[in-house]
């Protein structure tokens, strides 16, 4: 604390009172605020102002190169919304994404959750294994799966074998249009949805067991226990994801980036692949920083839903 | 007597009926499990089979356990990979960043919980509020910030990112330590303080050790993020000697996109340290997730 001893000297020439005073002040405001400092200042530096600065830099036609920068007022996102196709595209497949991932994991995550709940020995080995796709690296996954999804070495290859088929599943799930962003949702997901089940199964154990007990008197059966007595328990959890996983729905970036950066043309491009490229491919800063705007909009847009819901009495 | 007996066979007949009705369902249960199992880990395990398969084996076995296991792929990849430098570059990102968290942070939590100076519900307000920033709000800006300091400063780029993963994190250590910090009761520290600790020493000697589950959260957490971290590695980190793994491996598999025996090495290489630490800390990893998904 070598904040201490240079102001110890000092205080011998003050009277007592301002002492104690000093003191106080030390103990209870400047020492705790140079505890906190160090990570306020690098998040204020790293977050805070930059993000200031975009909502400045998605008014300018800066290139992200050179000094000439001209203030452009909405002009980029008037071009957003009205010019860029590329946008509109990315954003409708925002939207399939997120509703793809507003279902899918869920379901899944609830369904398991709900069988891992009920059994007594072995949970943890059920537990741990169907976590660990949750640990691995984007980069990782992405290779997994690219392999397993490749048209002649593939499942799809092995499956058309065995069927006698030939290319009926073993297609090239990534490089087709119409089913590159599905595909690429779907290798999310295995990464993303043990996550889940986890946090419900947590949830689920924490809830009391007389619960169960009380509605198994009442005659309930599994599906009226878990309509009344699980589904109501792990609520609050359920809800909160929801509202988390809308939000990244937005800023879904890796595993497009990695599998299709977008393509093939444009099919399985999203806000985020755009953005990226255009402010670090084409030196459209200006335009990219419109969009993280954009973004962040969206993103406040689902919190302030659910804060809305949540004052208007939903148990959140 | 005959009552009695009548009493007990009831009894074992429901019990009967009643454990082979728990059985059954636990059968059902068991093969959803199973199944789910089966969808999690048979991708891994056909990685695990091709580092170990020749190129030609792949050809004829792209999805099979391996008929001839070699080895050389992984020291292959190592070389190729430039796995020795990325390797230690990751463990430095990793290492340094948890480090910086958790003293940064823990100092910064420890003033919330206790200390509450003026101004600290605005700086929790704060903290709550920038953390629903997405990234893609600043990323542009901040990269023009770390390219001037790399570049007309000259401060080293790893340094860098480690600062923006720390920034990154900031928000997650700072609620997870001071709620584990609240629940602490305060007469530990008054009792340290009556005799003679400092405000240091108290935090040292009484608070850390006391919140250590805390810690080991926000460093799992933190250290996993960070090593499998690839958006801002890739914008940040552009000379290859300072790439981590991910960057590094996404390179990697651009280069030798058809040599499938090779890349799958090096993704074995990539996740063999996380999954050892995820066998030896199971528990510690998958309630940690959990409660730092949870609570940012």
């Amino acid at each position: 604390m070598a904040v201490l001893t240079p102001n110890k000297p000092t205080t011998a020439f003050e009277k007592l009172s301002d002492e104690t005073w000093r003191r106080k002040f030390l103990r209870n405001v400047l020492i705790p605020w140079i505890f906190i400092c160090p990570l306020l200042i690098i998040h204020l530096y790293v977050v805070a102002v930059p993000a200031v600065q975009g909502i400045y830099m998605s008014m300018t036609d800066w290139k992200g190169v050179g000094q000439n920068a001209n203030f452009v007022g909405l002009e980029n996102y008037r071009e957003l919304f009205f010019e860029d196709e590329t946008f509109g595209k990315a954003f409708g497949n925002n939207i399939l994404w997120m509703a793809f991932f507003l279902t899918v994991p869920f379901v899944l995550a609830l369904f398991c959750a709900t069988m891992l709940a009920q059994i007594k020995r072995g949970g943890m080995i059920y537990r741990s294994i169907l976590f660990i796709p949750y640990v691995l690296a984007s980069v990782v996954t992405i290779t997994i799966w690219k392999n397993l999804l490749n048209p002649q070495r593939g499942v799809g290859a092995a499956i058309d074998q065995m069927l006698g088929l030939e290319k009926v599943f073993g297609i090239a799930y990534l490089g087709r249009p119409e089913s590159a962003l599905l595909s690429i949702a779907f290798i999310d997901n295995w990464h993303f949805w043990g996550f889940l089940m986890i946090l419900f199964l947590a949830a689920m154990q924490s809830i009391p067991p007389v619960l169960y007990d009380a509605a198994k008197i009442d005659g309930a059966n599994r599906w009226d226990e878990f309509r009344h007595v699980t589904l109501p328990g792990i609520r609050p959890v359920v809800l909160f994801m929801y509202m988390m996983v809308a939000i990244w729905s937005f800023l879904a970036f890796d595993y497009i980036f990695l599998s299709t950066q977008g393509g093939p043309g444009g099919a399985s491009e999203v806000i985020a692949t755009l953005l990226y490229k255009n402010a670090f491919f084409r030196f459209e800063a200006g335009y990219g920083a419109a969009m993280g705007v954009v973004i962040s909009i969206f993103a406040g847009f689902i919190i302030m839903v659910f804060v809305t819901l949540r004052r208007r009495g939903w148990d959140i | 007597m005959t009552a009695i007996g009548k009493v007990s066979l009831q009894d074992t007949v429901l019990q009967r009926g009643r454990s082979r009705e728990r059985s059954r369902l636990l059968v059902f249960n068991h093969t959803v499990l199973l199944l789910l199992t089966a969808f999690a880990i048979v991708p891994l395990l056909v990685l695990s089979f091709n580092s170990v398969k020749t190129n030609l084996e792949i050809g004829q076995n792209p999805l099979g356990p391996p008929v001839n296991i070699v080895t050389e792929n992984f020291p292959n990849a190592w070389d190729k990979g430039n796995f020795a430098t990325t390797m230690g570059n990751s463990i430095i990102y990793v290492v340094v960043t948890i480090a910086a968290e958790l003293v940064f942070g823990g100092l910064a939590a420890y003033a919330l919980a206790r200390k509450k100076p003026p101004g600290s519900d605005m700086l929790m307000l704060y903290f709550l509020v920038a953390s629903t920033i997405p990234l893609w709000m600043y990323i542009v800006p901040l990269f023009v910030q770390i390219n001037f300091l790399k570049v007309k400063v000259g401060v080293d780029a790893r340094l860098l990112l480690i600062m923006v993963y720390v920034a990154g994190n900031a928000p997650l250590s700072i609620f997870l330590l001071r709620s584990y910090m609240i629940d602490l009761p305060s007469e530990l520290e008054d009792a340290a303080r009556v005799d003679g600790a400092n405000e240091f020493q108290v935090l040292t000697r009484i608070v850390i050790p006391l919140t250590m589950p805390g810690f080991l959260t926000v460093g799992l957490v933190v250290g996993l993020g960070v090593w499998n971290e690839f958006l801002l590695a890739l914008t940040f980190i552009h000379d290859p000697n300072q790439y981590p793994v991910t960057t590094s491996f996404y390179k990697f598999v651009d280069r030798f996109d058809r040599d499938w025996a090779l890349t799958s090495a090096g993704a074995i290489i990539i996740i063999f340290p996380v999954m050892v630490l995820f066998l030896a800390l199971q528990r510690q990893f998958i309630n940690g997730l959990a409660e730092g998904g949870i609570k940012t």
